[in-house]
Formats: C-alpha cells, structure tokens, sequence
C-alpha cells in the first residue's frame, strides 16, 4: 500500500497542468470561475484545443483516437481540468454515445460519428428521459416505428441538457410494446435538424435554460441509424451509465471552489474582521474539505483497483462516488452563500453573457447553489443510488 | 499509488483474522471479559505467539520491523473481532515510547518481555481537567539525585489496572499548560507510592485511576528528553489516533454485517424487514459512512509517514473527524436497525455500539479535531 505518486505520474501532473495554464483561453477561466455560463463557441474553441493535443477522448481505446493513459492519468488530468477550471469534454458525445458506438456499433458508424465527436463537429444530446420516465426510465414512451427504411419517432423528451446547441441526439425509444419493458428499448441516434424536432426551452430556478423539453412528431430517420441490435437499446443504456463511476465525484470541481471560498472568507467581512476569522465558519469549511479528502481518497482507492484489476468488476466503493460527491458540491455552493451573506440577494438582471463585466459577479453565488441542487437528482438520483447499494452491495 | 496489501500483508492478515476467528466469538468473549483482570491471558500469548506483540519493533530489537499499515490490519482485526486484550496500550502506545525515545538499555529492558506477552503496559496521561490537550500537564516530576519524584493524579489509564509498567507524562518545568517541560517517565506499577483504582470501561476494557505520591525513579526511566518531550507525546499519541481509526473501521464492518445480516432474517409484517426501502437507505448510507472512514483511516495510516509533523497531525486529526462522524452513525443506526434486541446486553450489537462510542471519546472527539484542522488553515 502506497499513497504516493510515482515519479511519472508527477511529471505528467505538471504537463498536464502547464498545457491548462499555456492553452486555456484566460475568458474561459475566468467565467468558470465566477460560475458563468459559457457561450457554445466558447466551450466549442477550448475542445477543439484539447482535441488537437490528443486529449479530446483521452479515455477510448488508442485506435479511436485516445491516449492509452493509466487510471491514475485520467485521475490526474481530470483533476487538473476541474482544478484549473476549464471545461470537461461534452460528457453525451465523449463519455456517453462514444463508448456505446465503439463498443456496439458497426464499422461504417464509428467511421462516421467518432472523429466528429472526439473534435465537437457535431454537438450531441442524450434523449433518456421523459414526462413519465424519470427514475423509472424503462417506462419510457417515445415510440419508433419501422417503415421501410425508416424509423419513424414519435414522442417527447425532457430534461434534454443544452439540446439548443445540439446537432445529433442519442435516444431511447420504444421498438417493441409486447415485450417486458426493458427488453423492447431500442438506442438510435439522428440530426436534431431533422424536420419535426422541437426544442423549447425550460427555465430552472436559477435563471438559467441549460435543459430543454424536445419534441418529436412523425421525426424520420434512416434504418442505419440504429446503434447494435434492435431492442437491445436498455443493455446500452445501462452500459453508458456506468461508463463513468469515477468523473462523477467531481472532486476537482468541489476542491477549486473550496479554494475559492477561503479566498472570498478571508476579504468579506463578517463582526468587523474576516469571515475567516469566525471559528464557527471556519469549522464548517474544514468539516467539508475533510469530506472532500475521504471522498478523494475513496475516489483513487476505486481508480487503482481499475488500474490494477480491471473496469471489469466495479469496487464496492464506488457507489459511494456519487452520493457524496454531489452532497458535498452541494456543501461548496452553500458556504459561498453563507460567505457572501447578504449580498447574495441582487439579481444579475443583465444575464451572464459577460457583457456586463462591472456586475459584481458574486450574483452568480445563488444561482450557482440553486443550480446545484441539480446534482444529487441527475444521473440517478441519490435515492436511486442508495438502492443501488443497497440491491448490489449489501444485498439486500 | 497502490491500495492493496502485498503478499506478506495478505498472509499476515489471514494469519491475525484466523486466530481471532478460532478464539475469539461472542461467547468466547464473554468468557475472557470473567477471567482475571477482564482479559485472556492464553489469547494474548497467542498474539505474542504469532508475533502479533512483536510486530511494529525493530528487528534488532526482537520484533519484526512492521509498519504502519502492518499496525492497521492488526487494529482493524481486533476492531472486527470486538478484542479485550491490551494491544493499543501495550504495543501501539508503549511500544511507540520505547521505539521512539528508548535508549538501547531501556529497550532491552522493556522489549522482550512485551513480545513474548510476559509484560503489559499503561499510558498514564490524562488528568481530572486537561481533557484532550496532551501539554495540560499538572503531574510532577522533581529531580533528586540522579533521578526523579513523581506526584500527581492520572485518570482513566486504559489497562492501568493491570499493567507492568507504566508510561507517565509529567511536568518538569514551568505552568501547568506550558508546552515546554514536559517530560515522559516509565514507572514500574508497583513502584511505591503508586495507588491504582481500577475499574471496568463502558466498553468491557479495564483501567484505572492512579494516584502517584512521592514516587521515586532513576535516571533509567526517562524516555526523551525530560524537559521537552510533548513532540515524543504527540508523535505516539497520534500513531494510537491511527491504531483507534482502524479500530474503528473493524468495528464498523463488523456491525455493518451483524446489522444486515439481522434485517435479511427478521421478519414483521410478513417479510423480511431489510426489504423495506427506509431501512435500506439507512443501510446504504451505513455503508457509505464505512467506505469514507476506510478511506480515512488508510489515509491517517500513510500520513504517520509524512516527515513534516504538522502535516502528519493535521492529516490524523482529519480522519479522526471522519471516523468520529462515521462511527457514530454506524453506531446509532446499527442499534436503531436492530430495534429492541439491539438495546438488550445478549445481543452483542450494543458491544461494538459502545467500543465505537468510547473510541471517539479517545485522543480527542470529533470536535476537537475539527478544530485543529480549522486552526491549522483547512486541508485543501
């Protein structure tokens, strides 16, 4: 047992690091920093950035494009990205579709989609879930009828992240009624230019639109756009979900605006001196950062149990990944409000494009923890994860 | 980075658990907490036997040079199996003092005797108000010739009731809470002028109250340096704080198993109850405590390494933290999920309940150690 990392893994820790400092566009940083939206060209420059470097799909296999690093690397350079801060690859192209196409599709379709994913040329959305189909995913309606060479969908789907700036959606639509609800799924994918696509948007209580309602009437898609085997699309689903135990924690994330909080706590000032200086704030923010350290811990405890044995078996621990991380990216986002006390009341009535740049930015601090609740519901919410546990751990 | 334990780690935790799973169950447990003293003398040889006793010394000095984490799967064997016997007293405190301040002389006076099991000892450190602080010190020790008189009260001194030797921290120098003038001092138990009140902890260990009155030793028994040795302290100190973590995670498991294991088979309403949702959760979210305090307690295992002792103690204050919050979870929710068999004294459930409960109260609370965290600029 050794906690220390190699000399190697140091080495690429700080090319890592130096490649975010020398090619992140300093805008970019900074909106993240301050909890801003980011514009899609914005996102769309940085990935392309990334991409060139070799680093745009860092995690699949070398011959699509990735890296072949260690666990420990893609612990090391995660990390770095969400410490730095600059944007994570588009999680539905890299982490979700991708790895479902190299691992299930055919060759003509990894030809096509994979080099258009791995350099953002098509921005893509996850059609999951819907009105009716939350935690209960596998009741989902969306219908796609074979016509002869066509798929013909019909349906709705929602929570649809940043669907507005998407040109292809993977989704789940139902190929056959008869069967138990699982087993009739099947996962196709098409251009949301498609006609009978609509998007409309929904305002979530922190002002934002990044999710969206789509709609899909009479929509046509070519037969080849299916990904594997007809009614097999639940397998992948499933698949595709716990592609990524590990990002999930997010633990660079919660770290850089732990960071951020001692900053901000040690100008504002709270009974004539720093709110730093308060013992009982100060307590609550060690109590969260020694949560983060455990979670980190537990985190690379999962990471060298791939690097040593394997994706094939998860560790235990795993599970554990999601429902603190979110808990404690909930923790962050509540002691920023409590640092800024008062003053995280004005509402940045000039929106977050930046045009702004003399609005105090600590208007973002509560839409930022109103937005965060989000976390502890997304991906299986934390009820359904401790089912998990519950079900596939401790057996019960 | 490696988490898994090397090939002579795996074998000597099968070799610790095997022993423990052939001597030590439940009932046996109850046997040895009859016996004299409130221990097992025979399981203790056995320890000694399988050189469990001589594990964390030096090879030079008897033992077998094992580390930290030899130390932790040690700890959280005893922790799983709910173990009376003295070993954090003995072998992780005394046998720290002795392999970090002994002098050849008084390692070979002390250490053979530990590894064969034919010596216990006592760490005599906490008085009536110094509560958590190791440097709140109102014990004295006046030179007199070549050695010292010791005077002063020590309270609750795990094992002091049935201990060889104890382990004394005493003033030297200056005010009672100065961190300077501390000094440490072995003293045989039955030197005269030492009185011991000994008793039964809520956790079925022993320990005593012990009064020291004009007692008289020579130069051979101090350990350090007799006017400034809080460092020794804190350096032992925080080693127990790691033992008791891991302790701590073998508590945890083990009542995490009992308690699943209990609502698999006990049925109301018809059914199991460990099918009802409500109680997963909780099941669940004991499970999630353990993993975090695992985490930590490795954690706290490889910071007894760091060179810088301010980073060494502000990582095992941080998984004291953790595994105090952990452990009382697990603690509360194991007894609540077992109902009222859970409060009876057969069920043996509310043994690790409270042995989890008095390790927190150890070496300093959650609490507290938050604070030292807090006060040391966080650890991010």
């Amino acid at each position: 047992m050794d906690l220390a990392f190699t000399k190697e893994e140091q080495t690429f820790r700080e090319e890592v690091r130096q490649f975010f400092r020398d090619n992140v566009p300093p805008d970019t940083r900074r909106k993240m920093i301050e909890g801003r939206h980011l514009s899609k060209d914005e996102m769309v420059t940085w990935w392309r950035i990334l991409n060139k470097k070799g680093w745009g799909v860092s995690h699949w296999p070398k011959e699509y494009g990735g890296t072949g690093w260690t666990p420990v690397q893609h612990y090391i350079f995660n990390e770095e990205l969400q410490a730095h801060p600059a944007p994570q690859p588009l999680a539905f192209g890299v982490s979700m579709v991708g790895p479902v196409i190299y691992t299930f599709g055919n060759e003509e379709q990894k030809k096509k989609y994979l080099p258009r994913i791995a350099n953002v040329d098509d921005w893509w959305c996850q059609g999951f879930s819907e009105p009716g189909s939350g935690s209960d995913l596998a009741s989902l309606k969306t219908k796609a009828e074979r016509r002869g060479d066509k798929w013909i969908i019909n349906g709705q789907k929602t929570w649809t992240t940043l669907a507005q700036h998407a040109d292809m959606i993977f989704c789940l639509c139902r190929t056959d009624n008869n069967a138990k609800k699982q087993m009739g799924i099947s996962f196709i994918v098409f251009s949301m230019k498609s006609k009978g696509v609509t998007v409309r948007p929904i305002q979530t209580i922190d002002g934002g639109a990044e999710v969206n309602e789509v709609f899909f009437d009479d929509v046509e898609v070519p037969v080849e756009n299916l990904i594997g085997e007809e009614n097999k699309g639940w397998d992948y689903a499933k698949f595709l979900l716990g592609n990524e135990r590990t990002g999930i924690a997010r633990v660079g994330v919660s770290k850089e605006r732990l960071r951020r909080i001692r900053d901000l706590a040690s100008k504002v000032e709270s009974g004539g001196k720093p709110i730093i200086q308060d013992a009982a704030f100060r307590e609550k923010l060690a109590a969260c950062e020694i949560e983060l350290k455990a979670l980190e811990l537990t985190q690379l405890r999962v990471v060298a149990d791939e690097g040593k044995h394997g994706k094939g078996k998860p560790n235990p621990a795993s599970s554990v990944l999601k429902i603190k991380g979110s808990e404690i990216q909930q923790t962050t986002t509540e002691l920023l409000m409590e640092v800024i006390g008062p003053f995280a009341a004005p509402y940045d009535v000039h929106g977050d494009d930046g045009s702004n740049e003399a609005m105090d930015w600590t208007a973002q601090i509560a839409p930022s923890y109103f937005n965060n609740r989000k976390v502890s519901i997304y991906g299986g919410s934390n009820e359904i994860q401790r089912n998990i546990i519950a079900k596939a751990v401790l057996g019960l | 980075m490696d988490f898994d334990l090397n090939e002579e780690q795996r074998l000597l935790k099968e070799s610790v658990d095997g022993l423990l799973t052939d001597s030590y169950d439940f009932e046996q447990r109850k046997k040895y907490m009859a016996e004299k003293g409130g221990w097992s003398k025979t399981v203790w040889l056995k320890l000694a036997e399988q050189g469990l006793l001589g594990l964390p010394f030096a090879e030079a000095d008897g033992g077998f040079g094992g580390g930290g984490v030899e130390t932790m799967i040690v700890m959280e064997a005893l922790g799983k199996a709910l173990v009376l016997e003295p070993y954090l007293a003995t072998v992780v405190i005394g046998g720290g003092f002795l392999r970090h301040a002994g002098t050849d002389a008084q390692k070979a006076a002390h250490v053979p005797s530990i590894i064969d099991g034919s010596r216990t000892l006592a760490f005599a450190q906490l008085e009536k108000n110094s509560r958590y602080d190791l440097f709140d010190v109102t014990t004295t020790a006046k030179k007199k010739g070549d050695g010292w008189v010791i005077d002063g009260e020590k309270f609750v001194v795990l094992n002091g009731e049935n201990a060889d030797t104890l382990i004394v921290t005493a003033r030297t120098k200056g005010e009672r809470r100065d961190t300077s003038g501390i000094g440490v001092f072995l003293v045989p138990a039955n030197a005269k002028g030492v009185a011991r009140k000994g008793y039964p902890t809520q956790d079925g260990l022993h320990a005593a109250d012990i009064t020291f009155t004009g007692v008289e030793v020579g130069p051979d028994a101090v350990l350090g340096n007799p006017e400034d040795s809080l460092a020794l302290i804190e350096r032992v100190v925080d080693e127990a704080r790691v033992a008791l973590c891991a302790e701590a995670v073998g508590l945890m498991d083990e009542s995490l198993k009992t308690t699943v294991e209990y609502i698999k088979t006990r049925k109301q309403f018809g059914v199991a109850i460990g099918s009802f949702q409500s109680l997963q959760h909780r099941a669940s979210d004991m499970f999630v405590a353990t993993e975090q305090a695992r985490s930590m307690s490795m954690f706290a295992t490889m910071a007894n390494d760091f060179e810088n002792a301010k980073e060494r103690s502000n990582a095992i204050a941080a998984a004291k933290v953790q595994i105090g919050k952990s452990l009382k979870f697990v603690g509360q929710q194991s007894i609540q999920l077992h109902g009222g068999i859970g409060m009876t004294m057969e069920a043996k459930i509310g043994h690790y309940f409270k042995r989890l409960t008095m390790i927190e109260n150890t070496f300093g609370d959650t609490d507290y150690h938050q604070r030292r965290v807090a006060d040391a600029g966080g650890l991010v």
